[in-house]
């Protein structure tokens, strides 16, 4: 009885609570178990985040209006889904760290070996759980406190390899900007809660309605600012400048980590804001310019820059901004009744494609200890699979049909051009063309070319194999058959 | 239907040919088994995909399919049968020319646009592979070149097709051709002609079309001979299909409106393309710009609208893609002798090669519309459609002057394939060593090609065969 009280109709707290106490129990043991190996905590914290994202499908309750803490913390379709997003990338990136912990016991200086390990399995768990908080940000505070949490665990993941100088340059990088960001997030709401005096984003609507015109110009700048803060979250031009220095420095499982669930996580803050903002005709107008002219300025500065790059992260980096682009551009088109599930389905197509991306970069690399694309040259000599692998998440990342990427850009054309946007759709297609070069550049690269230093074979653990090919078939199976991932939007 | 996905086991020569030659039997069993008097799709085989956007798998043939599909098996098994032995890599060899071939295979079958689309997508990556790797000549530049005007043309016809979608009435909007059709006939229809000349543009440059044709001649001479067959034989009539499919059906009016505008650029094709081909001096680049110049003779069927136009552009398309296979076939097992296709320092090789002189001859008179052979069919029942047209427009200008142009068009087609035969085969034998010690074409080469002839020669000579399903297909 007592049992079924505290468990059912259960408070959807308890889901970050459990994350945040699973790292917390992996620090504890991690330090006092002596001879646990690292591998075993990975795959503790691999199963335990498996059990959580299970219990996401359990009935929750959403929160009694009256509690204090529904105030700050919303639980609807949205927020499940993207939770559920964070826990998935957050088991990805655990997974993709196993093939990589050579690399980290090499760049950390330890008395003894594989010190320092441990540490980079938990990192991500925080990380996630303050995701998981921001997706259900209704209120400002929650947003700030939620974003500096997800900050504090990026600046020391991705400054990891403190050997490194790159890694320590791009840990600096962000450390500033971020900061700065995150100056312009609290001093925008400040201004935004000094025009309509509430903190709570659900209630903004209500609260500019009943202003008078004369405060709609500090209102704009408060809002503005917030823009700006989130913006440089997603990545987009021109507060783009951070990202390929930062992809190229950090560990490649935190690159992956950033640039999938970092930038959800922003989308779903800039998506909150604008369904708001967008009520009011008047912001309404305005706020369609600016997103407008960020999404156009993001597809093209992204595409053309990634052109030119012959450093795989890099490249990844701006194809990365290029990929805000596509997701600005169903931004844009609010209003559209399928733009909510455009933007779900592309980020959900992005997670898979980017992440197989980085772990079979990762793998190479590993191999070669660079990441240029040339050290991709002949892989289809030295590993037929990975080259497979690859080509696969080139092409949906592409946006080629038959592959989960092609799902994601044709909801998002059309939500575009639903909206009758045909300015942006034609920006677009231009990106679209230029994306099939960069990409397939990599593609010529793996066949074409021979490899440089003698055609020795990479050997693919059966285990990385498994998610490889899972990844790889995740792509393929549900650019043909997507519905299983239309059920998750439910 | 379901079979037709082709499993990549162990895609090793055989494995390759076991599944191409099982395909076309199939298809044949199909196209026999089809009920002419039902007519219509026939074989549908349908599975939801997304609920949402009302998009389902379907898969079924009708006339005009299942002629596409008997092309395509009869292309990929000589395609295969024909490539000679692999240096480098032979498993991703055959696994891109079979996903090729599946893909096509897909698309011709599908009845579901999305699908349709998407299958003949899964091409442009193999045969971007393909020409890299086993390619000649300046085959990177190649490569690129095509990738991208098939990529940037075929993204044309994505916007195009979603564009449609969203012109449907909410509620009843579809990717399913029928259901298209349905709505188009029933009035709840109405795309606005923005989206034909999209889709025209997109189609058009997977058909090179003039003036989106550029990349063609330089991918035929550059891709090894089975992609090319692949491609200039069965892929580049995806966009034909595509029009005949359901662009034509769904825009009568904007067809009308834009006439002049399609017959000029057809005209462009004949004409100016084939001036342009009789001034190569080298065989493949001959090849793939005919190849280009009598797309506009297609082309010229479609824009008739009717009845004989669309059939004999339908035989024609069929019988052009075995012609220019075959072509590109014995091109290539000429090259792998002589090293060398310029005219200038080839002649005279009748005398040591009589099998390959004899099956070229054969492909020469096929290629320029003899009668006996498909694409005679084809070209007069285009000339007569587009004269039935401009005579019912009362002698609307454009279209006399575009089939008058088709009509020279023979002629000069004509004159460059006559030319370039005696240019290789007749003539003084050149003292070279190139042309000293030419053997004869082996079986691998000689079989294929003549399977090939001998379906040219059997639907020519029984165009009935194929017609009776292609009309009703358009009826």
């Amino acid at each position: 009885m007592l049992l079924a009280d505290l468990f059912y109709p259960v408070n959807p707290l308890y889901l970050e609570f459990s994350v945040v106490l699973l790292g917390l129990a992996l620090l504890v043991v991690e330090a006092f178990v002596p001879g646990c190996s690292k591998k075993a905590l990975a795959l503790i914290g691999v199963t335990g985040l498996l059990l959580i994202l299970l219990a996401t499908w359990l009935p929750w309750q959403p929160l009694d209006p009256s509690m204090a803490s529904a105030h700050f913390y919303t639980w609807d379709a949205l927020a499940l889904f993207f939770k559920r997003f964070m826990i998935v990338m957050t088991i990805l990136t655990m997974l993709m760290s196993l093939p990589f912990v050579p690399s980290i016991e090499r760049s950390i200086p330890g008395e003894k070996s594989g010190s320092g390990v441990g540490e980079f399995f938990i990192l991500p768990i925080f990380a996630c759980a303050s995701l998981m908080w921001l997706v259900s940000a209704v209120n400002f505070i929650m947003l700030f406190v939620s974003l500096e949490c997800l900050s504090i665990v990026l600046y020391v993941a991705i400054t990891y390899f403190r050997n490194d100088s790159k890694s320590l340059e791009a840990g600096t990088k962000y450390l500033i900007l971020s900061a700065l960001a995150t100056g312009f997030l609290v001093y925008g709401i400040a201004w935004i809660f000094g025009t309509t005096g509430t903190m709570s984003i659900n209630e903004l609507s209500k609260a500019i309605a009943g202003l008078p015109l004369s405060s709609l110009t500090p209102l704009l700048f408060g809002i503005g600012l917030i823009l700006v803060a989130f913006c440089f979250k997603i990545g987009a031009v021109p507060f783009q400048f951070w990202l390929p220095d930062v992809y190229q420095g950090a560990p490649t499982p935190i690159t992956a980590f950033l640039s999938v669930a970092s930038k959800a996580g922003g989308f779903v803050i800039l998506l909150r804001l604008l369904e708001q903002l967008y009520t009011i005709p008047l912001l309404a107008k305005k706020m369609s310019v600016i997103v407008l002219a960020l999404a156009v300025m993001t597809l093209l500065f992204g595409n053309l820059a990634a052109m030119a790059q012959s450093n795989m992260k890099r490249l990844l980096a701006y194809s990365s901004i290029a990929h805000t682009g596509y997701l600005l551009m169903a931004v844009v088109s609010i209003g559209a009744p399928l733009m909510g599930m455009a933007i779900q389905c592309y980020l959900a197509a992005y997670l898979l494609m980017t992440s197989l991306a980085f772990l079979v970069l990762l793998i190479v690399s590993q191999k070669l200890s660079n990441d240029e694309l040339y050290s991709f040259q002949g892989l289809h000599q030295r590993s037929p699979f990975l080259a497979c692998a690859m080509t696969i998440a080139m092409a949906s990342l592409a946006g080629l049909p038959l592959t989960i990427g092609f799902i994601g850009k044709l909801f998002v054309f059309e939500v575009a051009l639903q909206q009758r946007h045909y300015g942006l759709v034609v920006i677009g297609s231009i990106s679209v063309v230029a994306g099939l070069y960069y990409y397939l550049k990599v593609v010529r690269a793996m066949y074409w070319q021979q490899p440089s230093e003698g055609a020795y074979p990479i050997v693919v653990s059966k285990k990385i194999g498994c998610l490889i090919g899972a990844l790889a078939g995740g792509i393929v199976v549900l650019g043909i058959y997507p519905a299983p991932l239309f059920f998750l939007f439910k | 239907m379901a079979v037709f996905f082709i499993a990549l086991g162990g895609p090793a020569r055989f494995t390759a040919l076991l599944a191409t030659g099982l395909n076309l039997l199939l298809t044949l069993f199909l196209f026999a088994r089809y009920d002419q008097l039902i007519g219509g799709w026939q074989y549908v085989r349908e599975m939801a995909v997304l609920p949402q956007l009302r998009l389902n798998f379907s898969l079924g043939a009708d006339g005009l399919s299942l002629t596409m599909l008997l092309l395509t098996t009869l292309v990929s098994f000589a395609a295969i049968w024909t490539a000679p032995k692999i240096e480098r890599s032979p498993q991703l060899f055959y696994c891109c020319l079979l996903l090729i071939s599946g893909g096509l295979v897909g698309a011709f079958s599908s009845i579901d646009l999305f699908f349709l689309y998407g299958f003949h997508e899964i091409a442009l990556i193999p045969v971007f592979i393909m020409i890299g790797i086993w390619g000649s000549g300046d085959r990177q530049r190649a490569a690129w070149k095509a990738t991208l005007y098939l990529g940037a043309g075929s993204f044309l016809v994505l916007l195009g097709i979603v564009a449609l979608y969203l012109s449907g009435p909410a509620g009843l909007r579809s990717f399913d051709v029928r259901s298209l059709l349905e709505m188009a006939q029933s009035d709840l229809f109405h795309p606005a002609s923005w989206i034909y000349l999209l889709l025209l543009a997109g189609l058009g440059t997977l058909v090179s079309l003039f003036p989106f044709h550029s990349w063609a001649p330089s991918t035929y001479s550059s891709a090894p001979p089975s992609t090319a067959m692949l491609h200039a034989g069965v892929l580049k009539k995806f966009g034909l299909y595509g029009l005949l499919r359901f662009v034509l059906p769904l825009f009568p009016e904007a067809v009308t409106q834009f006439s002049t505008l399609l017959l000029a650029l057809l005209t462009c094709n004949i004409l100016y393309i084939g001036y342009v081909t009789m001034a190569q001096r080298r065989l493949d680049w001959t090849l793939a710009y005919s190849s280009v110049m009598h797309m506009g003779t297609i082309f010229l069927g479609l824009a008739s609208m009717n009845m004989m136009g669309l059939s004999g552009a339908g035989l024609f398309m069929f019988g052009h893609g075995l012609s220019i296979a075959l072509l590109l076939a014995l091109c290539g097992a000429l090259k792998r002798r002589t090293t060398t296709l310029e005219y200038h320092e080839l002649g005279g090789l009748a005398k040591l090669t009589p099998r390959l002189s004899l099956l070229f001859g054969f492909a020469t008179m096929a290629s320029l519309g003899l009668p006996g052979f498909t694409n005679f069919a084809g070209e007069v029942l285009i000339f007569f459609g587009a004269t039935a047209t401009a005579v019912i427009d009362h002698g609307s200008l454009p279209f006399i002057v575009a089939t008058i142009a088709a009509v020279w068009g023979v002629v000069i087609s004509s004159i460059y394939m006559l030319r370039a035969y005696r240019a290789v085969f007749f003539g003084a034998l050149r003292e070279t060593a190139r042309c000293a010690a030419v053997q004869d074409l082996r079986p691998f080469e000689f079989l294929p090609a003549s399977l090939l002839i001998v379906c040219l020669l059997v639907t020519g000579i029984f165009p009935k065969l194929l017609l009776k399903m292609l009309t009703l297909a358009f009826s």
